[in-house]
């Protein structure tokens, strides 16, 4: 039986979040009323033209850096003709010759065996509108308020080898531009975009096997089901020896299936040719040199930085780094407290499930540096236990105040005065004797119990050391 | 007074002595549309209602112009002569509209055209064809075959026209009067109806140089929505009528005088050459030996990028919309065909089917690289020669105009009648026609004047020269 | 030779309906232009670059500031069908 090899390519397109589109000065913004945010120029009303945005083309320029990629000195744009009612011009502003840049990698994987990806070309081009379904008439509507959007399209190699390195390249990708800042990469709201191309090929054969292209994968968990779905379908084919049919194919994330698109697809006929209307781009050292200095550590950066500086875990550093502003507030942190391991499980625990379970940003929480490492420092010096702290963090996440605030509030200073704890003590010693028969006798683990339950008596509030260090003394003495 | 018989300078020159109203213009001009146009029928569009008030404190004054209707006017319907843009009104002013409004112009009209430009006669126009003022029985050229008929015709002051292959500065020489198309990037494009989006520019047709001078000082700039729009400071053109032409060296290149050039054409070309030389200009013959390349290569680039930019027009968003009686394909796909089957004329099919077809898998090398390539040898055939040579003269049409229905059933022989115009528009050199005599059968013969890029200048102070020492100008039709 | 089917299929990327009296005029018209076009292949072209763009402008851009958008009124005057601020075309089937 033969053994296949599956080879993988992705189109990511990522939408920018420049302040207007494109060509025209029309806002760039989400979730408007339909036709809101147009004007002639994105209409592709006739005797309109474009004009580059040229904070556009810097953002691609500055992805395609943090993608490795070669800038190309000379730029230029071309027209994709075709037609459809999304496309207000019958043809789209893209780039195919001459693009931005090209022949960049990533590395995907860990870093003990790094997976090169290379990526063929990073380019610019224009959204197109939105189509809407309109079941009372039948009939499609048109909002053009996306036309003109700035797209980076990125076009990975063909060197994806499963679908999980699919989806470990879609992560990887996503965080280097979420470091950037120029998109939201939202797959959800549709600032990130995938298409996936997959074929087999023998092992060990060079020559590509018959590309199918998948699209309509709105989660990089679809692109992954999809890529195994597709995966295990051709190699079917392939073994029962039916020929794959090159064709672009549908994913049904409700079914779980790709199935070939309904219309005949014809294989289009761009026509590209040089687009008129915008003359080329010389891309000068002193801008290369000015977006290569605004560049932002980047994430495998930051993760070496991270375990050196703050000798954290490989895994700890890992998780620190996923969100660019989680990083920054850890390192916030370090800056005003120095026990980084600490903080580093703070964020990492009760932080992160704060941030999943409330779904907002840590950049929206009431929640300072300041008053997190003072929370911890309250807990090493013995001020409240851990389990306190872990209880009123919600509340500090809630009203932004200090957990010292917070503590005088609901009187939860941990009880230290030794009197008081003596009290609670010899009550409870006094409720258990069998117990402190036990220990006497030598069973040093009926400490727990008694610790246990002095905490309990004291609403939690007790320091459980002073607690265990008083009940050894009251025992000692009879 | 004949006030429409006047030039801008000289109703401005009335104007500030006061011997005339903005109003009293405005009307003698309505008078004579109304009064000329069912013979000559180069309006598509009139506007009667006119306040002078609107007016008061600018340049222009009120003075009227008409516009080519392929120039966007906000709010107003422009077509383009063509069915598939019925209905359309632009929701913005284009760039020149704008500058002309700044300077005080008001719009009497817009003019009639061959469809989205595509043609040397006004005959493939959605509305019928234009006639020429000086013979009602032959074309005016095309494809500003009305702008240039309504300024000769004397139903205007003065208009603007585009010009992609010769579109002004030929039908300015059938119809006698001064088209000049400037140096490509000189004027803006924006809210021009985009033909072929390399080659295209708007540009003054008016009765006398000083006119046109005049016109493109005021529509000539850089414009930030134009990418394509060169960023120079523009001079008052009029200061070239200042200069004389002794000691210019002017150019003639022979591979523009053809067999097949009708022989008044030729002698009337003759004689200006005599007229300049008079006036202290040198004349040495040059070869611009891509000349024959000329046509082949236009009708290439031009028709792809037309096909292009012509792709918009699919019933969607504005014009016509059209479906089928019976469904072909799918409904959407039905639409698309039927409302560009019932929407575009004969012409306009043509050369967007010629353009999709040269750019289409497996001819873009054979066709639209190659036709790019042969450009760069025409640009740079003219390059040469300007740097010896401050001008370049030549016939701007092998003929006088042509019968109406002459031409039409061979497209092949209409779009040679552009040979001596289209060679501009390659290379993005401004270039002139100007009045230079009058056939036995009184119609005008057009001289072409061309200069480097952004050298309007010097074609200005020859035109000037040469128009001022002659009395072509001065004749009018009898209608 | 252009035949009747190149020009069907080139009608059909240009998205324009043609009869077939149509189609066989635009044949014999099309063949006759590209026969013309044809002399075109004498030439020499080898170490030509193509003009696209006639003047030596290059790097035009424009700084990333909104400028006001048309209203959505306006926009909707431009088409004869239009749906509660959309544009309206029959159902396009994916």
């Amino acid at each position: 039986m033969k053994t296949f090899e599956t080879v993988i390519g992705l189109e990511v397109h990522l939408q920018l979040k420049t302040k207007t589109k494109i060509f025209c000065g029309c806002a760039n913004t989400f979730g408007n009323e339909p036709n809101t945010q147009t004007c002639p120029v994105c209409l592709g009303l006739p005797g309109s033209l474009p004009v580059l945005n040229k904070m556009a083309l810097y953002n691609t320029i500055k992805a395609a850096m943090a993608l490795n990629c070669q800038v190309n000195p000379l730029i230029k744009f071309d027209r994709k003709n075709y037609y459809y009612p999304d496309l207000p011009k019958g043809y789209q502003i893209s780039q195919n010759s001459l693009p931005i840049a090209s022949d960049g990698h990533i590395f995907i994987g860990n870093q003990k065996n790094p997976n090169r990806i290379g990526i063929k070309r990073t380019h610019l081009e224009e959204d197109a509108g939105k189509l809407i379904h309109d079941p009372q008439t039948n009939c499609t509507l048109v909002d053009y308020n996306r036309t003109g959007t700035p797209l980076i399209e990125i076009v990975s190699d063909p060197g994806l080898h499963s679908p999980e390195e699919a989806h470990d390249y879609l992560t990887t990708l996503k965080l280097i531009l979420q470091y950037l800042d120029i998109s939201d990469c939202d797959m959800e709201k549709g600032s990130l975009r995938c298409d996936a191309n997959v074929s087999l090929r023998e092992k060990g054969q060079t020559p590509l096997g018959t590309k199918v292209e998948i699209k309509n994968l709105n989660s990089f968990k679809a692109v992954k089901s999809a890529l195994e779905f597709e995966q295990e379908r051709q190699q079917a084919m392939l073994e029962s020896g039916e020929r794959i049919t090159q064709e672009t194919r549908l994913w049904n994330d409700e079914k779980g299936i790709t199935s070939s698109m309904r219309s005949k697809e014809e294989a289009h006929d761009y026509r590209y040719f040089p687009e008129p209307d915008l003359v080329p781009f010389v891309v000068e050292q002193t801008m290369i040199e000015e977006i290569r200095g605004s560049l932002p550590e980047l994430p495998h950066q930051k993760l070496g930085r991270f375990r050196k500086d703050y000798a954290l875990s490989d895994y700890d550093a890992q998780i620190l780094i996923q969100d660019k502003s989680v990083a920054n507030f850890f390192e916030e942190c370090t800056k005003i407290y120095p026990h980084t391991k600490k903080i580093c499980n703070w964020i990492i625990g009760p932080l992160l499930q704060e941030l999943n379970t409330r779904k907002v940003e840590i950049k929206n929480l009431s929640l300072t540096p300041k008053n997190l490492t003072l929370l911890i420092a309250s807990v090493e010096k013995g001020v409240i236990s851990n389990l306190a702290a872990k209880d009123i963090f919600p509340a500090m996440i809630d009203t932004g105040q200090s957990a010292d605030e917070i503590i005088s509030k609901k009187g939860l200073a941990q009880i230290s005065d030794e009197s008081a704890l003596i009290k609670i003590i010899d009550d409870v010693l006094k409720e258990n004797p069998s117990v402190v028969e036990q220990i006497k006798q030598g069973k040093e683990s009926a400490m727990g119990f008694l610790v246990g339950q002095s905490m309990k008596k004291s609403q939690g509030k007790a320091n459980p050391k002073i607690l265990g260090d008083i009940i050894k003394r009251r025992l000692a003495n009879g | 007074m004949n006030f429409n018989e006047l030039t801008a300078h000289e109703i401005l020159d009335l104007l500030k002595s006061k011997k005339v109203t903005a109003t009293e213009i405005y009307s003698s001009v309505s008078r004579a549309i109304e009064k000329r146009d069912p013979k000559i029928k180069g309006y598509v569009r009139t506007k009667t209602a006119f306040d002078e008030s609107e007016y008061s404190g600018t340049t222009l004054q009120g003075i009227p112009i008409s516009i080519k209707d392929n120039i966007c006017i906000k709010d107003t319907p422009v077509t383009c002569s063509s069915h598939i843009l019925e209905g359309f009104k632009p929701p913005y002013d284009a760039t020149v509209i704008q500058r002309l409004r700044q300077a005080g112009a008001s719009i009497i009209g817009q003019t009639n055209m061959d469809e989205f430009a595509f043609g040397s006669s006004t005959e493939n126009s959605y509305y019928g064809p234009t006639k020429n003022p000086w013979d009602l029985s032959c074309v005016p050229g095309g494809s500003s075959g009305g702008s240039a008929a309504v300024v000769g015709g004397n139903e205007a002051i003065w208009s603007l026209g585009s010009d992609t292959g010769g579109s002004i500065r030929q039908p300015a020489s059938f119809c006698g009067v001064v088209g000049m198309k400037p140096t490509y990037g000189l004027v803006s494009r924006f809210g021009l109806i985009a033909f072929a989006s390399s080659l295209d520019q708007i540009g003054p047709i008016t009765k006398d140089v000083r006119d046109n001078a005049l016109l493109l000082s005021i529509i000539a700039g850089h414009d930030e929505n134009d990418s394509t729009s060169a960023n120079i400071s523009i001079p008052d053109y009029t200061q070239a009528f200042t200069k004389d032409i002794e000691g210019l060296k002017i150019a003639v290149p022979k591979e523009y005088f053809i067999k097949g050039m009708e022989k008044d054409v030729e002698s009337a070309i003759r004689e200006a050459r005599e007229t300049l030389k008079k006036l202290g200009a040198t004349f040495k013959e040059v070869s611009l030996p891509h000349t024959e390349y000329a046509v082949a290569t236009y009708y290439i680039v031009a028709t792809a990028e037309a096909s292009s930019n012509l792709a918009r027009f699919d019933g969607v968003e504005y014009g016509l919309r059209a479906f089928p009686e019976k469904s072909r394909r799918t409904p959407l796909i039905d639409m698309y065909e039927e409302t560009r089957d019932k929407g575009f004329g004969n012409e306009a099919k043509r050369r967007m089917m010629l353009g999709t077809y040269s750019l289409s898998a497996g001819y873009y090398d054979a066709y639209y690289l190659r036709g790019q390539k042969v450009r760069t040898l025409i640009k740079n055939d003219f390059d040469k020669v300007f740097n010896e040579f401050d001008a370049v003269i030549s016939p701007t049409a092998p003929t006088t105009a042509f019968k109406i229905g002459e031409k039409a059933s061979d497209p092949l022989s209409m779009y040679l009648s552009d040979i001596y115009t289209i060679s501009a528009n390659l290379a993005g050199i401004p270039a002139l026609s100007l009045p230079c005599g009058f056939s036995k059968n009184n119609l005008p013969v057009g001289l072409q004047i061309m200069s480097k890029p952004f050298n309007e200048e010097m074609i200005y102070r020859i035109a000037y020269r040469y128009e001022q020492s002659t009395d072509w100008h001065k004749r009018k039709v009898s209608l | 030779m252009l035949t009747n089917d190149q020009v069907r299929h080139i009608a059909h990327l240009s998205r324009i309906n043609l009869t077939d009296e149509e189609v066989a005029r635009l044949t014999k018209d099309l063949e006759n232009i590209l026969h013309y076009i044809a002399k075109l292949e004498k030439l020499d072209v080898t170490h030509v670059e193509p003009t696209s763009h006639v003047l030596p402008l290059r790097n035009v851009y424009r700084e990333d500031i909104v400028k006001p958008s048309l209203s959505q009124s306006n926009v909707m005057k431009l088409a004869k069908t239009t749906h509660n601020g959309s544009f309206k075309v029959p159902q396009v089937i994916e």
